[in-house]
């Protein structure tokens, strides 16, 4: 087999390329926490946004945590970190409840919001892809999203993994 | 004294790191930028970004929980 794939040896290590897939509040840290101070260390970064994480480029972000089937997830209450049974989950406003606790943690602890980060990965300019799929899939459109985004597909990707050097799929 | 100083206490990763690039740049080349962080995840942090982008860790000091880092701009 011919090793002269796209890309080859040649890749410049510091290169990182991240899917980004999920969009809820808890999830929506691990990709611009990374991708903005892999940008603030010098590397170039592409970010490629598809299915839920597409949300995660509206200019109105409105994101919320969900603790519904998320047995990880133990908030500290009353002197101990607790879990919520999927019964109480499923109550209506116990997910807004959760989500303003988790809002009122982030502040207190010193922890960015998720628009400061996104500012922050745009500023060091991360190249933002939006998956054109979703966007029809979901029937988003480019008007509802923050400026300065590529639209690409499957390919388009691909073909930045075949030049990163660190691909991350989250 | 440094050339820039930069106050990131009571800040979480990555925002003393973030803050930090964003103030290297007010810092001429070869200028020195002194970083006041209180996260202690920020010690491992400021040496792996020293690290990776060259620019030179100085300094690192810890009084009363506060951290006190001092890079070179050399990069």
């Amino acid at each position: 087999m011919s090793s002269e794939t796209a890309g080859g040896n040649n890749i410049d290590p510091n290169t990182m390329s991240i899917i980004v897939t999920k969009g809820t509040l808890d999830w929506a840290y691990p990709p611009f926490i990374l991708g903005s101070t892999a940008a603030a260390m010098g590397l170039k970064v592409t970010m490629f946004f598809t299915f839920y994480g597409l949300g995660l480029l509206l200019k109105d972000l409105d994101l919320k945590v969900s603790t519904l089937g998320n047995p990880g997830m133990k908030m500290p209450m009353m002197g101990m970190h607790m879990g919520m049974p999927n019964l109480v989950s499923a109550i209506p406003g116990v997910d807004r409840m959760a989500t303003t606790m988790m809002k009122n943690m982030i502040k207190k602890k010193g922890v960015a919001s998720i628009p400061e980060l996104r500012e922050m990965a745009v500023e060091a300019e991360c190249r933002l892809i939006a998956c054109q799929m979703t966007m029809d899939l979901f029937e988003y459109s480019t008007d509802d999203m923050i400026p300065g985004l590529e639209i690409g597909g499957a390919a388009t990707y691909i073909e930045v993994a075949t030049q990163s050097h660190i691909n991350l799929f989250i | 004294m440094a050339d820039h100083t930069l106050d990131a206490k009571g800040l979480n990763c990555p925002l003393p790191i973030l803050k930090a690039k964003k103030a290297l740049k007010e810092v001429p080349d070869g200028g020195t930028l002194e970083i006041l962080a209180t996260d202690p995840g920020s010690v491992a942090d400021f040496e792996a970004f020293s690290r990776t982008t060259g620019n030179e860790l100085l300094e690192h000091s810890e009084e009363g929980g506060v951290y006190r880092f001092l890079l070179k701009k050399t990069a």
